[in-house]
């Protein structure tokens, strides 16, 4: 039984504790050296292709280098003025406020929201309904890039397009007039099967006394979401919002679909530093606007991390102490 | 404190399964009632039933003479302590036990006083602020029990309520249970599959078998005139000793021994059937030198059970129990007797006690 907290951690104590350090520390009897052999190769391969390219882009970042023309061949160190340049750059603004509503919209409100009604709404059936809906929704998500991206422009096109036929509605230029809100759709759908697994797991671990003593006692069910599931699952949301607002903030399938456009309509950062480095051949202030969205990459999984940090910790707390609990407890039993 | 009466109550789960069979049962107020049987005899299945959790396909149940079977758990007015306790993790033993309170729109102080009072009441008065993973076994059951009781239900249903205790905690826990609902005086439904917790803390029991009720008495009924085979072998710590027997003049003829016809029996044992002859180890009196009227055998395991000792015997092909004081002293190999308390003896017909129609269950 978990909850007795039999499986408490040692508390910090101190001479003990520095007596077992070394043993716990080394669970493998290694050493340091042969330890740190067999983690070289892993950590050769992060540096050549993570560490690295990062410590580049960053280099180039602070340069004029183009793809074409004399900084091309001849680039000069510029400083920090491709970062100033991009924080007064219109494109560069308008693009950071579409990628937050396409990662708000799809992401957060989309696939976690919908995610988490699809798992609720499964929870306790089985048949054909749930098989089929099941299968579409992970259709959606294993599908390549390329594809999905051709059928939803055939799906949403002008002239020919399934929509239009469905909402007879022939001639509506979805992708033109609603660019962000067609990707935004198309984003939810494409990714709430991830959402939905997690949740659907996340539920299993829910325990059913736990709801049915919330029934019992005349809890609805909002109320039973509110006081019940939610709670037990917080740590589970915080990594799916986590990974699903990342996953959206760098999705570069909206290219594949409208080119950003029309307009920069639908230009979100990723798309943007492509046109901007790669269209228009600006590496250099291309490799600045990468490096902050690194950035702002970090501050959304440091914030995410602090809060599910913040959780564990509390858990932490609460079975730091069972030991003496259950020490007052056996003496208060022993009373009775 | 409203009495419960189920009537013809039928519950089939999908695959065919039929979990409880027209059953009839009615739980007088105020009684500590346990439902006891076999695993998948449809006691939980029951228990969840009258809780609303379980939707019956047929029958109905009352509370008081409120006919509940149409409402939702939350509306019945009854309070059911689970077997794993489900207290929130995520919130104090306070909160929690205040949780019904709150959903019921009680006011914050109020709440709190009456919450701190069931918890002074069961003895959790200085854990109030903890949370469950800080509490004992023993004391996360005692809050689950507050919590259940603090919205002052009128039936309380507890299910399986001592079995995630440990062995020693578990006899303090069944009595100080026992003493709580004698106080609360609130009509209580509970669940278990051990026979020795049922006829420890029940004022009736009712035995299941396969969704049917196959025997409903006060504890000292159920042991000591089961009516039936199945309830006979089920109820007691050591099983009765059941011996295929044969009816003569006024006598019994069990594993070759000729005993006296029970006292419940006579005048009644007429006609055929299959007899079984059933007596409990208990009410064995042992001997080591020949008895009249007593079984006949040859002592093969004897097992310590401190203040007495169970002796097991082989007469004539069969095994027979006996639970021998510490007085005496039987070895393996050695002969034995045995004679049965005629009054405690009882014969079975099919597998139905014989005299038993005055104690018979309700069909």
């Amino acid at each position: 039984m978990a909850a007795t907290g039999s499986s408490t951690e040692p508390e910090e104590g101190t001479a003990p504790r520095a007596a077992r350090k070394p043993r716990e520390q080394d669970a493998a009897g290694l050493g340091a050296r042969r330890a740190l052999a067999f983690v070289a190769p892993g950590l050769l391969v992060v540096a050549l292709f993570l560490v690295l390219p990062a410590l580049w882009t960053l280099y180039l970042g602070s340069t004029d280098y183009r793809l074409t023309g004399i900084p091309a061949v001849d680039p000069q160190f510029v400083g920090v003025d491709n970062l100033t340049d991009a924080l007064g750059d219109d494109g560069f603004l308008n693009s950071l406020w579409l990628t937050l509503l396409f990662v708000v919209g799809s992401a957060v409100l989309g696939q976690a929201i919908g995610g988490f009604a699809l798992a609720w709404w499964m929870r306790e059936r089985t048949g054909p309904l749930r098989a089929v809906l099941e299968s579409l929704v992970m259709l959606a998500w294993i599908l390549p890039s390329s594809v999905v991206a051709f059928l939803w422009i055939a799906y949403l096109d002008r002239d020919d397009g399934t929509l239009n036929a469905l909402l007879h509605t022939p001639g509506a230029a979805w992708l033109l007039d609603h660019p962000m809100l067609s990707l935004i759709v198309f984003n939810i759908w494409r990714g709430t099967a991830f959402s939905m697994m997690l949740y659907s797991a996340a539920l299993g671990n829910v325990p059913r006394s736990h709801l049915e003593t919330a029934r019992l006692a005349g809890a609805g069910p909002l109320q039973q979401l509110r006081d019940v599931v939610f709670p037990a699952i917080r740590g589970h949301v915080l990594t799916n919002l986590l990974l699903i607002s990342l996953w959206t903030f760098n999705d570069f399938t909206p290219f594949l679909i409208t080119a950003g456009g029309p307009d920069g309509r639908s230009e979100t950062l990723p798309v943007f530093i492509y046109q901007t480095a790669l269209g228009s051949g600006q590496l250099g202030y291309g490799a600045a606007l990468s490096f902050l969205m690194l950035l702002i990459n970090l501050v959304v999984a440091v914030v995410y991390l602090r809060l599910l940090g913040r959780k564990r910790k509390e858990e932490r707390v609460d079975e730091a102490s069972p030991a003496r609990g259950r020490q007052a407890g056996a003496e208060r039993e022993v009373d009775a | 404190m409203p009495d419960i009466a189920l009537s013809r109550l039928g519950k089939v789960y999908p695959g065919g399964v039929r979990a409880l069979d027209a059953l009839e049962l009615h739980v007088a107020e105020g009684e500590f009632f346990a439902l006891l049987g076999p695993s998948g005899c449809g006691k939980s299945t029951l228990l969840r039933t009258i809780a609303g959790l379980e939707t019956p396909d047929a029958g109905s149940v009352s509370v008081g003479d409120r006919d509940v079977t149409a409402l939702p758990p939350g509306e019945r007015g009854l309070a059911m302590v689970f077997q794993d306790y489900a207290l929130f993790p995520h919130m104090t033993v306070e909160e929690n036990i205040a949780y019904p309170l709150k959903l019921r729109k009680v006011a914050r102080r109020q709440r709190s006083e009456s919450a701190a009072r069931t918890a002074a009441e069961l003895g959790l008065e200085d854990l109030t602020s903890r949370r469950p993973a800080q509490l004992s076994g023993g004391q996360q059951q005692r809050a689950a029990l507050a919590r259940a009781v603090a919205a002052r239900p009128d039936v309380l249903l507890l299910d399986e309520p001592l079995s995630n205790l440990d062995a020693r905690l578990r006899l303090e826990a069944r009595t100080f249970l026992k003493k709580f609902q004698r106080e609360l005086d609130v009509t209580t439904v509970f669940v278990t599959h051990d026979q020795a917790e049922a006829l420890a803390l029940a004022d009736r029991i009712a035995v299941m078998e396969d969704g049917r009720i196959r025997q409903v008495g006060t504890p000292a009924e159920v042991f000591r005139r089961p009516t039936s085979t199945f309830v006979a072998s089920f109820i007691g710590s050591t099983p009765m000793n059941l011996l295929p027997a044969e009816l003569a003049e006024g006598a019994v003829l069990a594993a070759d021994c000729r005993l006296p016809l029970p006292s419940g029996a006579q005048g009644q044992a007429a006609g055929g059937g299959e007899f079984v002859y059933g007596i409990r180890p208990e009410y064995l009196r042992w001997s080591a030198s020949p008895l009249p009227d007593a079984l006949a055998g040859t002592v093969s395991v004897v097992e310590n059970l401190g203040s007495a000792q169970l002796v097991t015997m082989e007469c004539a092909g069969r095994t027979v129990q006996v639970v021998v004081s510490e007085d005496h002293d039987p070895a393996p190999g050695e002969p034995g007797w045995a004679a049965p308390r005629s009054d405690r003896a009882l014969i079975y017909r099919d597998g139905v006690l014989v005299g038993a129609e005055e104690s018979r269950v309700p069909a």
